[in-house]
């Protein structure tokens, strides 16, 4: 590995950096915007044209409020807990695989930061870790609603990682392997032998758990009871201002863009598109094509994700551990006893 | 016990049945109406830049009226106060001197006719009252003000604009 591959890998890591921070940025925007279509309003078009603007100026309004620490709160642990949020949300992106092999002269650039061959592992991982930091924030804060709102979002994260796992399990017996850019290799195209190549088509019903699954791990509504406002005035953030309470809140939005991500590469085929090698095009142009399908895929998760938020209600909590204790695990379990008696019969 | 009225409702709370427990197709059918709200077009009017229009029978601002020939209507008969459920209204008044006669209509005028904003309530009652037809809400509503006794509204803000000016 050259200085060159050094230096295209830092700008690679920096580009995707800075993609998932843009995105999150336009998420807010894109929340509000579609909140509002959906209540029949215009939502925000006063900063900018269309209010495109608006980001830009929530995230100085952000800058600018007070830093409030509580005096009886543990300091390093307040503002460890936000760091941890979003350091968690941007290493996700890691070990996605954004494209295919970009060729510029003679380099081959790898469109994703690093193929481990345990990908998938790294994202569960990962999604773990992001509960440590609303648990510690929401601990340190000395304020029993965050209290309560931390001791719901661990105990929904653990509850709800079980599925997510059995699910992928499941997904693994199909796919054979763990390397997320094997898994987006082997659903090239859209359709071959006879069949839908993306793996939704092969686990709809782990698709349907991994997905409910990832709104709980987001805490997106219809699972957002860690920061209710109705009961819990803030959740885990209730004593943070500025731009702590950024943090957090942007963390969830990377988790979106995350998970949305990982969604579209684990079961909708990554950056495959239909017909991509009928097109006549050069290699080049399909990975460019396929970082856009990849880019599109995730923007419908991220609408499907608002989507949902603006259409159900909250769950309550016994239903939350209901659903996902009493349902959601005898399901994935249901389905990787289908899955081995599928392969069994059709390999 | 028996229904008092045609309006007591039976309230069943049946066990949700599989397809309610399964959530799902419950759920499809709220984002198919979310969906269709998504498409619709929005009801909101940008306000500064677009005012929408007052009904017909809005109550606002009030206005003491002149005749045609642009003298004052209002006697000074004291009906709008009486009948004013706020107390809003007070009034002082004055004997019309000779020579004053396109000013005022009737031998008698209001030298001070006052209205508290902040107290009145807008039901319209003096209008009611008025035997001159005096006083009409046909304004806009009240502006805001910095301070209470910039509520109090005199002649000067209530009369009408003379004809020919």
């Amino acid at each position: 590995m050259g200085i060159a591959d050094i230096i295209i890998k830092l700008i690679l890591i920096v580009i995707i950096f800075a993609i998932s921070l843009l995105v999150a940025l336009y998420s807010t925007y894109a929340e509000r915007k579609i909140a509002a279509f959906f209540q029949d309003r215009i939502g925000p078009n006063r900063a900018g044209p269309w209010g495109i603007l608006q980001p830009f100026a929530d995230g100085g309004k952000m800058f600018l409020k007070e830093e409030i620490i509580p005096a009886n709160a543990s300091a390093f642990l307040f503002i460890a807990g936000p760091s941890l949020s979003i350091l968690t949300a941007c290493i996700g992106s890691a070990v996605i695989p954004w494209g295919q092999k970009l060729t510029i002269g003679t380099h081959v650039v790898d469109l994703q930061v690093t193929d481990i061959n345990v990908g998938v592992l790294y994202i569960l991982g990962v999604v773990s870790l992001g509960v440590y930091g609303v648990m510690i924030g929401g601990w340190a804060s000395n304020n029993k609603y965050s209290l309560l709102g931390a001791i719901r979002a661990a105990s929904q994260n653990i509850s709800y990682e079980l599925s997510m796992g059995l699910s992928i399990i499941a997904l693994l017996m199909v796919t054979g392997t763990l390397s997320l850019r094997e898994i987006a290799e082997q659903q090239h195209g859209f359709w071959s032998h006879g069949w839908f190549t993306w793996n939704f088509f092969r686990q709809p019903l782990g698709f349907l758990i991994f997905i409910v699954c990832a709104f709980a791990e987001t805490n997106r509504t219809p699972f957002d009871l860690p920061e209710c406002e109705t009961e819990l005035i803030g959740g885990y953030h209730t004593e943070y201002s500025s731009m702590k309470l950024g943090f957090y809140l942007f963390s969830e939005y990377i988790n979106m863009f995350i998970s949305g991500a990982v969604m579209a590469t684990l079961y909708f085929g990554g950056y495959n598109f239909p017909f991509m090698h009928h097109l006549g095009l050069s290699e080049n142009w399909i990975t460019i094509l396929g970082v856009i399908a990849l880019f599109t895929k995730i923007f419908f998760f991220i609408f499907f994700f608002m989507w949902v938020r603006w259409t159900i209600p909250r769950f309550r909590y016994d239903q939350l551990m209901d659903l996902g204790w009493k349902s959601l695990i005898p399901l994935s379990i249901a389905n990787i006893v289908i899955t081995g008696i599928v392969i069994t019969f059709y390999k | 016990m028996e229904a008092l009225s045609n309006k007591r409702k039976v309230i069943e709370s049946k066990p949700l049945n599989f397809f309610e427990r399964i959530y799902l197709p419950v759920i499809f059918r709220g984002l198919a109406i979310t969906m269709k709200h998504f498409f619709r077009k929005p009801v909101t009017v940008s306000y500064p830049e677009q005012k929408r229009e007052y009904s017909e029978n809005f109550r606002g601002m009030h206005s003491l009226k002149r005749d045609e020939d642009g003298r004052e209507r209002c006697t000074a008969c004291g009906l709008c106060a009486l009948s004013c459920p706020a107390e809003a209204i007070t009034m002082i008044a004055a004997e019309r001197q000779k020579g004053e006669e396109h000013l005022y209509r009737e031998e008698k005028y209001a030298a001070v006719y006052e209205i508290n904003m902040l107290r009145c309530i807008f039901c319209g009652l003096c209008e009611e009252a008025c035997p001159k037809e005096a006083i009409y809400l046909d304004g806009p509503h009240v502006p805001s003000e910095y301070l209470r006794k910039d509520f109090i509204y005199g002649k000067d803000k209530l009369v009408e604009a003379p004809l020919n000016q």
